[in-house]
């Protein structure tokens, strides 16, 4: 197995990863995908290793392109293969993506509903370089753009299922990328991963912790914690920010007293902010909710576990919120 | 420039349709009332040379998927394209009434619904990284059409289009093609930020340059003709001029945008009819 990158955590100190996990997921699935089905190509901007595509790039040499330290081209070239009938993987820093070359994936890309899939690595809060590197927003942003499906999965099993399926699926996509060693949590045998579906992964009935991306986990855990307290968490996972599960998200409220929503973004924009729109607009805004994110703010280098710690994105600031119905950051 | 007899009947075949592209140009904007007309104008010869003579293409099957593309990057230029396509026969004639009026498939700027426009455009610095990447899809399928990209000259005052160009010049792109339409107007005047020299620039990237009068249909032609052979991507830099054919509107001093009175769009036409260079 060829190893790329590092753990999703951190670039600069390669922290351990407690439990199973899998390396570059991304790349060694789009390598499997490309072997039966050759639409499909790989782009990257200088980032080829930071993006876990070398898996692809080394089985699939000719249908892979370095477009250097240029995100708008790359996602130029994405458009123009998918416009001849590829299948386009484009994979560098969310934060360059999304920031940078947004025309061009607004325009190029989704105004087309041309076959891209952007995978942005390095997500929200999840390296040392700070706010430069921090895609906080990308989530926002993205949700913005007409015609892009956004998925931000929460372990290895469903970043495969999602490759999986974006490269089956029309449109353009764009996919937050959980780099290096990825953890497991979801059994690949049970979970199935639907676009614009939620999964209520943990039943509960006091309080509901809403959750995307990698908070999952850690929203399982809590709630592992809070029945220690005797409170009863029910999780829900939502996956695909848009198209958005509404009804799955009502139905998951309907029967909890209070909601917690977490997510490794900010909270402006975010799916605590969708949940809450969603609820608002069903008649169903009185019910207390706390919204995990991120502060209105760059946010400084950091480890991943000084800065899940220092922001409230662990597991004891979800306890707490959980079982006492508070929340400090 | 000496040229061949042959050549010389097929300029002359060229510069009639090019004739004919202005008169269409001419009656949508009068519809219309307006539209980016100089600029169309401007293009014309290069939209005759293109069309009926370099691209391999099926009007009646746009979508061939092994037809040479043609990208218009200027998106704000499509009143040019769809006269192009009309007289190609890809766009009806009565679809050219449309233009740009409400609920119109021929919008203001291109849409890639729209039969025969290839990417959607009007944010500028877009055509040329899309064009790079059809080239290489259709060289991964050992196709042999090609892909022929057109921007203007205040296209290259956006950092992406030298992305793009330092790229296919990296990938070896034997089957792209650039042509850069320097009409010397960008939308607040006069070139507002100097981009000379232009065809040093391209140089510099990796491409193969011929810069043309690109109002000489004849300049245009041995243009083509000698790039052709050569490796890696090829660009012509054209001067143009803007309202080319039509000289009330060349005279307008460097218009971005022709706004002209209601009964003045027939006097034009008669001006164009005039003036016919075939």
């Amino acid at each position: 197995m060829i190893e790329t990158g590092n753990r999703t955590g951190s670039m600069g100190e390669v922290a351990e990863v407690v439990g199973p996990y899998e390396v570059a997921p991304f790349g060694h699935t789009l390598r499997e995908l490309a072997r039966t089905d050759d639409r499909i190509v790989g782009i990257t901007a200088d980032m080829g290793r930071y993006s876990d595509i070398l898996p692809f790039r080394d089985a699939h040499p000719d249908r892979y392109f370095n477009a250097g330290v240029a995100e708008q081209n790359t996602i130029m070239l994405a458009a123009g293969l998918a416009k001849v009938g590829k299948v386009a993987f484009a994979a560098t820093y969310a934060a360059f993506l999304t920031r940078r070359a947004l025309d061009f994936m607004a325009v190029a890309c989704a105004h087309s509903k041309a076959d891209v899939k952007v995978i942005g690595g390095a997500p929200g809060l999840v390296n040392p370089y700070g706010g430069t590197h921090q895609a906080l927003e990308d989530l926002a942003v993205m949700r913005s753009i007409p015609d892009v499906t956004v998925i931000d999965p929460c372990d290895a099993t469903e970043l495969r299922q999602v490759v999986t399926l974006a490269a089956r699926t029309a449109g353009t996509f764009y996919i937050r990328n959980l780099r290096g060693k990825v953890p497991v949590v979801l059994d690949d045998s049970t979970y199935d991963f639907r676009i614009g579906k939620a999964r209520e992964v943990r039943a509960g009935s006091d309080v509901g912790i809403i959750s995307t991306g990698f908070m999952t986990a850690r929203a399982l855990e809590a709630a592992d914690r809070a029945a220690e307290h005797g409170v009863s968490v029910g999780v829900l996972h939502v996956p695909t920010i848009k198209p958005f599960d509404r009804d799955g998200v009502l139905e998951f409220a309907a029967s909890k007293q209070r909601l917690v929503t977490a997510e490794n973004h900010l909270r402006i924009g975010g799916l605590g902010s969708l949940v809450l729109e969603e609820l608002y607009d069903a008649g169903e805004a009185g019910r207390p909710t706390i919204r995990i994110g991120l502060r209105d703010r760059f946010h400084p280098c950091g480890s991943q576990d000084y800065l899940d710690a220092m922001f409230g994105l662990d597991v004891p600031s979800l306890t707490t919120a959980a079982v006492e119905g508070r929340w400090e950051h | 420039m000496t040229i061949s007899v042959a050549t010389q009947v097929e300029v002359r075949h060229l510069e009639q349709r090019a004739h004919s592209l202005r008169r269409r140009m001419l009656r949508m904007a009068a519809d219309k009332g307006e539209g980016y007309i100089a600029q169309g104008l401007g293009i014309a010869d290069l939209l005759a040379v293109v069309y009926f003579r370099e691209l391999r293409h099926d009007p009646a099957r746009p979508e061939d998927p092994g037809r040479d593309r043609f990208v218009m990057s200027t998106g704000h230029y499509s009143i040019a394209l769809y006269s192009a396509l009309a007289e190609c026969g890809v766009l009806a004639e009565e679809d050219l009434a449309t233009y740009a009026l409400n609920g119109s498939s021929l919008p203001m700027s291109t849409f890639d619904e729209t039969p025969g426009v290839e990417i959607t455009s009007g944010s500028l610095g877009h055509g040329l990284g899309q064009g790079v990447g059809m080239a290489l899809g259709l060289r991964l399928d050992r196709s042999d059409a090609k892909v022929v990209v057109e921007l203007s000259d205040g296209e290259l005052q956006e950092g992406s289009t030298w992305e793009s160009a330092m790229s296919a010049s990296n990938f070896r792109l034997d089957n792209l093609w650039a042509i850069v339409d320097c009409n010397g107007i960008q939308a607040d005047g006069p070139m507002v930020l100097d981009i000379e020299p232009v065809a040093d620039k391209w140089q510099a990237f990796g491409w193969q340059v011929r810069e043309v009068d690109g109002n000489d249909i004849a300049a245009l032609v041995e243009a083509f003709d000698e790039l052709r052979p050569l490796p890696g991507p090829k660009v012509i830099v054209m001067r143009t001029t803007p309202g080319s054919g039509v000289p009330t509107i060349v005279a307008r001093e460097r218009a971005h945008f022709v706004r002209v009175a209601d009964d003045e769009w027939n006097r034009l036409i008669d001006e164009l009819e005039e003036n016919r260079r075939d």
